[in-house]
């Protein structure tokens, strides 16, 4: 049975109750005919397939639930014109639990049993890394959209690439200059005591001390935590700038305590809209965030130069002018996210391309094309914004927005360039065969 | 025949279909089948302390850890070949389980729960305090170089399949053989009445801490070979799921019986895996299955068997 | 922040953390201590508690005080009915045999969860509080509505104390967690006790989290924490002890937040993850348990 992206969750009832009863019967007959459970449709023209390993349940679902939709709309958009190489995309989601685990599992079932010429669309880093070494091990090519700083590490392998999101320590290098010119050189770091939290912490410790700045307190948050007043004392008086990042489903609570905490008498602050990614700015509490800083990696409030390729995004994906869905203005969009599964998309498209690719023989010749793009215009299939490819570390480059919360929406006041998010080369997967 | 002859030529009988199925079964299932190897050891080792000896261990996500990290820390960081760093592994969920049985043991029923759970907890969060190492939630690759054991590439599906299958085949008949030892009939008899055997002069004490340090080098044994065979070592686990992961799979295979821990893991990696090819809601039909197996097989699927057809499986 | 103040701090979010887990473990102990089952899907009936209470609020309009005094009144009687039903269909087929319970309440856990997540969604959705002050103290600000908790959890625990001492009903619950045979023979109707026993204790968790889910959000997966803590309050305090109980939570919530004061964030909770485990090594009874486990 081919699986099509779920859009809404009345659908999604409807087809439990319905394939509860079905499922015994389907269940088998999947085990007797395992190779079956895959295609029901014959074309004269196979798609092509892309496994979208998604978190569907567990802690990343609610960003599952906005890469799922906007796949979905990018593959309607892509096979509108065409598809790629005149085959239409047929997108398999599989949920992977937000679990490294079930997320090597989930490879493995793409590349074995429903023989996806790709596997595409992970996001929590250590789903990432407990999967891409089976997808390399497997050979197929690997798409994730993380933001993690894993692919250009070089821990990975040839066959994982994050062509369209950009890695959190070109994010984190790119604030240092803006936070120390405008709000502050004293610093305090607040973020999360895993790996994710620590690219933050080590990342922009090293660039804000090079131009003078200081981390005087560095405060790491236990995974988990639901409840964060008790450790804001262990701020410095002598702040002058709090940066914080945070996920999970605790994030609300976080900022709203933040500001229980200081009231009006607050230092600056800079986050990232990580910390309130899928959550309303006017939720009752957050009002002290007025006049406070965020990184967004794609503006969440359309913008006085909105370009026309984000007007585009937005109604393809069905969100509104405020990154809520057009459905029901409560349901926030991860906005600074969700580009990455479109941008990656394309991509993918180009990538077949522009190497002729038919099928799964041709997986190495789709990589080294992919390696061999560098610049990507600002365009409907780019709509975050321009991007540069670096094929060498399979990771690519882009702008990044600082934006300020005037009148209870994000206002941008920075656009970086390019080049400010550069650091060096710590890889050539180019050099490793396949 | 005699009840050993037959369980003998039983267990014997399994590992040798599973050694054949090696060459017939496709790729999918053939990778599935190697991961399930080496999760039903993890559970044959969690079913000594708890389906023999009667001991209900929150804390075994600890000991898979423990092995997970000793071998693959000393890959990271010693350099270490696979088979010295699998030996890493099992030596550090030995001095592991040492400590913590030792501890441990001084309670029993819901407080041995309890404690064990919270030195898993206490095992996690350390984890995570030397993230400088360890990567913490993360975690981190073992690369597929790093894991040619004697010039047999662990990666490679057959090898790998053969490795978990060596893993799964030695505790099997480890436990086989403990079961109808006299040590077994021991904690088979502190599990039915504990004061019992101590009136009858036994070391209860000394039972337990052998049956605790049993179990958990063989899940650490599992859990040192699941991070080299599938190239990833990550604090996801040491955290509770994975404690309980193992107890599931015991119950739902029967516990108290050898072969059951397979039949546990099995089912229901099959059941999500089928369920989630149906629906999204997968976890739905795992928990309604689960409650229908409480009602209508209490003693797990081999213990249902035994029960109603065969009294002699071990 | 200077120490003083610190320990101020860190003693109000104990406190808050310690009112919503003293209710939630006592609903639990009710539940462990009368029929001794393992009931791995307490902590869903916390999320059920919140997740209701989100739908409630949002359905009643007006003033928020009203939505969430009807949420408290409604939604724990929603939950505890759920919970009755549950043991009545489930549970009792099995004859509480322990080991049944605990994989059949898994198969709870997992099925609330999912239609949790298939209605409600994956987003962590805010529950506006009844009413907003903030307290300005010299050193820091302190939400009002905190300090609300803490009193309605105390409040709540005098009657649930008052309940089971003091009435009728409390009385017949003591017997039969006492001993349900003699009971039975004294014309208890067993079956039926331990049905009210089980709501009530999910109804309990879901009045604790209808009192949290103002300060933290409803998430599906927030049960899971709650089901732990209870599981080692409840052991730690002693079985069948609801003093003890209330003091494990205490101690449990108090510890949390002052020994953050001195540590960072991760040691401060292996430290006090470790200091639970020693006082049941030392003591495997609980610091009130009547019986060595």
């Amino acid at each position: 049975m081919t699986k099509k992206i779920i859009k809404s969750s009345v659908q999604d009832r409807r087809k439990v109750l319905k394939t509860l009863g079905a499922g015994a019967g389907v269940i088998a007959g999947a085990t007797a005919f395992p190779g079956l459970i895959g295609y029901n449709q014959v074309h004269s023209a196979e798609p092509i397939k892309i496994g979208f390993q998604v978190h569907r349940t567990g802690i990343g679902a609610a960003y599952g639930k906005w890469y799922g939709r906007t796949t979905a709309a990018a593959a309607k958009v892509i096979n509108a014109g065409g598809g790629i190489n005149g085959r239409r995309v047929e997108i398999i989601a599989e949920d992977d639990g937000t679990s490294p685990k079930r997320g090597a599992e989930v490879v493995e079932k793409f590349a074995n049993q429903l023989n996806c010429d790709v596997g595409f669309g992970t996001l929590f880093s250590h789903v990432v890394i407990g999967s891409a070494p089976r997808a390399g091990e497997l050979k197929l090519p690997y798409f994730v959209v993380s933001e993690g700083h894993h692919v250009a590490s070089g821990i990975l392998n040839r066959y994982t690439l994050q062509p369209g999101i950009t890695d959190v320590k070109s994010q984190v290098q790119a604030m240092a200059p803006f936070v120390a010119k405008n709000l502050g050189k004293k610093v305090t770091m607040i973020f999360p005591d895993f790996a994710f939290g620590y690219d933050h912490r080590d990342y922009f410790s090293a660039a804000i001390e090079k131009i003078g700045g200081d981390v005087i307190a560095k405060i790491a948050i236990p995974p988990r935590e639901s409840s964060f007043t008790k450790y804001f004392p262990k701020i410095p008086k002598e702040t002058e700038v709090i940066y914080h990042v945070m996920v999970g489903p605790a994030v609300l609570t976080f900022v709203k305590e933040l500001g229980e905490f200081f009231g009006s008498k607050r230092p600056e602050i800079f986050g990232f809209i990580d910390s309130l990614e899928a959550v309303d700015l006017a939720s009752p509490g957050l009002e002290f965030l007025e006049g406070t800083y965020f990184w967004e990696g794609n503006p969440r409030y359309a913008q006085s130069n909105q370009s026309e390729y984000d007007k585009f995004f937005r109604a393809s994906v069905g969100v509104d002018n405020n990154g809520a869905s057009l459905a029901d203005s409560k349901d926030v969009a991860t906005y600074a996210h969700m580009f990455g599964c479109w941008e990656t998309l394309y991509v993918i498209k180009a990538g077949m391309e522009a190497s002729g690719y038919r099928g799964p023989k041709d997986r190495a010749k789709l990589i080294e094309a992919v390696e061999a793009m560098s610049d990507m215009a600002h365009s409907r299939q780019h709509p975050q914004g321009a991007k540069r490819f670096n094929g060498k570390t399979h990771q690519v480059f882009g702008h990044q927005y600082i934006t300020k919360v005037t009148n209870q929406k994000l206002v941008l006041a920075h656009t970086t360039s390019i080049e400010d998010t550069y650091y060096p080369d710590e890889v050539d997967y180019t050099k490793q065969s396949f | 025949m005699t009840d050993g002859a037959k369980s003998w030529l039983l267990h014997g009988g399994v590992i040798i279909v599973l050694f054949a199925l090696q060459s017939v079964l496709p790729a999918y299932h053939h990778g599935n089948l190697a991961r399930i190897m080496v999760l039903a050891s993890y559970a044959i080792g969690y079913n000594i302390l708890f389906g023999y000896t009667g001991l209900l261990s929150l804390g075994h996500a600890l000991f898979f850890a423990s092995g997970m990290y000793g071998m693959g820390l000393s890959i990271q960081f010693l350099g270490l070949s696979p088979g010295p760093a699998l030996l890493a592994g099992l030596l550090a969920a030995l001095v592991v389980t040492s400590v913590v049985g030792f501890l441990a043991l001084r309670t029993t029923g819901v407080a041995f729960m309890i404690v064990t759970l919270m030195f898993a907890q206490a095992g996690y969060l350390t984890v995570l305090l030397f993230g400088q190492y360890t990567r913490g939630d993360e975690g981190f690759v073992i690369q597929q170089s790093q894991r040619v054991f004697a010039g047999i590439d662990l990666s490679d599906p057959v090898s790998r399949y053969y490795a978990a299958l060596v893993l799964f085949g030695t505790c099997l008949i480890i436990s086989l053989v403990l079961v109808r030892s006299n040590l077994g009939r021991v904690l088979v008899a502190i599990r039915e009445n504990e004061d019992r055997v101590r009136m009858l002069g036994f070391n209860v004490f000394r039972h337990k801490l052998i049956a605790v340090i049993l179990s958990g080098v063989i899940s650490g044994a599992a859990g040192a070979t699941y991070g080299l065979l599938f190239g990833y070592a990550g604090a996801t686990f040491a955290t509770v799921e994975y404690s309980i992961f193992p107890l599931l799979w015991v119950l739902l295979g029967g516990a108290g019986t050898t072969l059951g821990p397979f039949m546990g893991v099995l089912f229901m990696f099959y059941l999500i895996d089928l369920s989630s090819a149906v629906t999204s809601a997968y976890m739905l039909i795992a928990g309604v299955a689960l409650v229908l197996l409480t009602l209508f097989a209490r003693q797990g699927l081999v213990g249902e068997v035994r029960k109603r057809l065969a009294p002699w499986l071990p | 922040m200077e120490l003083g103040p610190y320990l101020l701090l860190a003693s109000l979010e104990g406190a808050v953390q310690a009112a919503v887990l003293a209710l939630t473990a006592v609903g639990l102990s009710l539940v462990f201590g009368t029929m001794r089952v393992v009931n791995i899907a307490h902590g869903e009936f916390f999320m059920l508690g919140a997740v209701l209470a989100w739908w409630l609020t949002s359905q009643v309009g007006g003033d928020a005080s009203i939505g969430f005094v009807l949420a408290l009144i409604i939604v724990p009687i929603v939950t505890g009915l759920l919970a009755a039903a549950i043991d009545w269909t489930i549970l009792k087929r099995l004859d509480y045999d322990p080991e049944a319970t605990i994989v059949a309440t898994i198969g709870v856990l997992y099925i609330i969860q999912q239609v949790t997540l298939m209605t409600y969604g994956p987003d962590a959705r805010p529950v506006p509080p009844p009413f907003n002050i903030r307290i300005t103290l010299p050193w820091f600000g302190y939400s009002g509505y905190k300090l609300f908790v803490i009193g309605a959890a105390i409040v709540l625990l005098l009657g649930v104390w008052a309940t089971v001492s003091k009435t009728r009903i409390g009385l017949i619950l003591r017997a039969t967690q006492l001993d349900s045979d003699i009971a039975q023979a004294f014309g208890i109707r067993v079956k039926r006790v331990y049905s009210i026993v089980f709501g009530v204790g999910a109804g309990l968790a879901a009045m604790a989290a209808v009192l949290i889910v103002p300060i933290q959000q409803a998430h599906y997966l927030m049960g899971g924490d709650p089901l732990l803590l209870s599981f080692i309050v409840v052991i730690l305090g002693g079985l069948g002890s609801l003093r003890g109980t209330v003091v494990a939570a205490v101690l449990i919530g108090m510890s949390d937040g002052i020994i953050s004061v001195f540590f960072s964030p991760t040691l401060a909770k292996i430290l006090a993850t470790l200091l639970v485990a020693s006082v049941l090594v030392f003591r495997p009874q609980g610091l009130f348990g009547k019986r060595p486990v």
